[in-house]
């Protein structure tokens, strides 16, 4: 896993952001488009693409891409 | 004129699936409480044995078998009793996009929430574990009947095949007097939703949503199954009762 490819992953759960407005800093919840759903989608995305489970309190704690990266990392090893 | 109760499950004999924990413990310890004798099954024996402490009266039966293994559902066919009463409560419950659908996640959900009642169900009723008179129950939901929620594709489905079952069933079996009905709740306070996809703040949200402001209990569905069960109801079959809080008004 490496961050590109992991930001890249993230911004694909939303249909109208901009991907290259997304970055490893940005505050996810900032972005217009955020909403439970989304939240639904990252989880999704992490089982299906790193398959580890997350839980929406995960998210809830995190509030940035990076803080995700971090889980998802700590969970791998 | 003497005092009567149509609701009292004396003298009926009623499995009950699901019943560690949730909506299927309620269950069997509120139909114990009406004078019903119940065997209980679910796959986690120490919450099971639990169920089983708390169930009021004497004469009940504990069966730990995980209902999606076939030689596990045998055990249950191994106690030898006929049911007045059988109630599906084992289930799962999850929260994935539609883009996120795989063959496998449909799989696991459809073995647990529609297989495995079938199959049971079929096994006692051959076998003539299903009593003249009995009554079928099945916990269906809200979502995939009546409405749905987001991300809930997989599980709606699953729900949706129940209701086709039932008014199946209902039918081919309607000539022994076995009556098949489901109920339908609502989001329930359970430990299915306490853990997971969802947060707190979320569920707080979402309770928002119902006229009545709250999620419904285990045992507000367990007296809809009582109602199934009992004489009450002896001419309903093939009907999908509504438990929502009055969330489908709006």
């Amino acid at each position: 896993m490496n961050e590109s490819e992991f930001v890249r992953n993230f911004a694909a759960q939303f249909e109208e952001v901009d991907p290259s407005v997304v970055a490893m800093d940005t505050n996810f919840r900032d972005l217009e488009e955020w909403s439970s759903f989304t939240a639904l989608s990252i989880i999704a995305m992490v089982d299906e693409v790193y398959s580890l489970k997350i839980t929406g309190n995960d998210i809830k704690n995190a509030k940035t891409v990076r803080d995700l990266f971090n889980l998802v990392y700590e969970k791998m090893k | 004129m003497t005092i009567s109760n149509p609701f009292s499950l004396e003298g009926k004999t009623i499995l009950v699936t699901g019943a560690s924990s949730g909506i299927g413990r309620a269950v069997a310890i509120e139909c114990s409480r009406l004078g019903g004798s119940i065997v209980v099954t679910g796959r986690n024996k120490d919450r099971l044995q639990d169920t089983f402490e708390n169930l009021c009266g004497h004469g009940h039966k504990l069966v730990a078998a995980d209902l999606t293994v076939e030689t596990e559902i045998e055990e249950i066919l191994e106690v030898g009793s006929e049911f007045d009463g059988v109630v599906h409560v084992a289930g799962v419950l999850n929260y994935i996009p539609f883009r996120y659908v795989t063959e496998e996640k449909l799989n696991k959900a459809f073995s647990v929430n529609y297989f495995a009642p079938v199959i049971l169900s079929q096994k006692l009723f051959k076998r003539n574990m299903i009593k003249r008179d009995a009554s079928i129950v099945f916990i269906s939901s809200l979502n995939g009947v009546f409405c749905s929620y987001v991300a809930s594709s997989i599980y709606a489905s699953t729900k949706g095949a129940l209701n086709g079952l039932v008014k199946g069933m209902a039918l081919d079996l309607a000539d022994r007097h076995i009556r098949v009905n489901s109920v339908c709740p609502g989001m329930i306070s359970t430990g299915l939703i306490k853990e997971g996809e969802i947060t707190e703040d979320q569920l707080a949200e979402d309770k928002k949503k119902y006229p009545l402001k709250r999620y419904g209990k285990p045992e507000e569905v367990a007296y809809a199954v009582i109602y199934l069960l009992s004489d009450a109801s002896t001419w309903v079959t093939g009907t999908n009762l509504l438990i929502d809080g009055g969330y489908t008004l709006l």
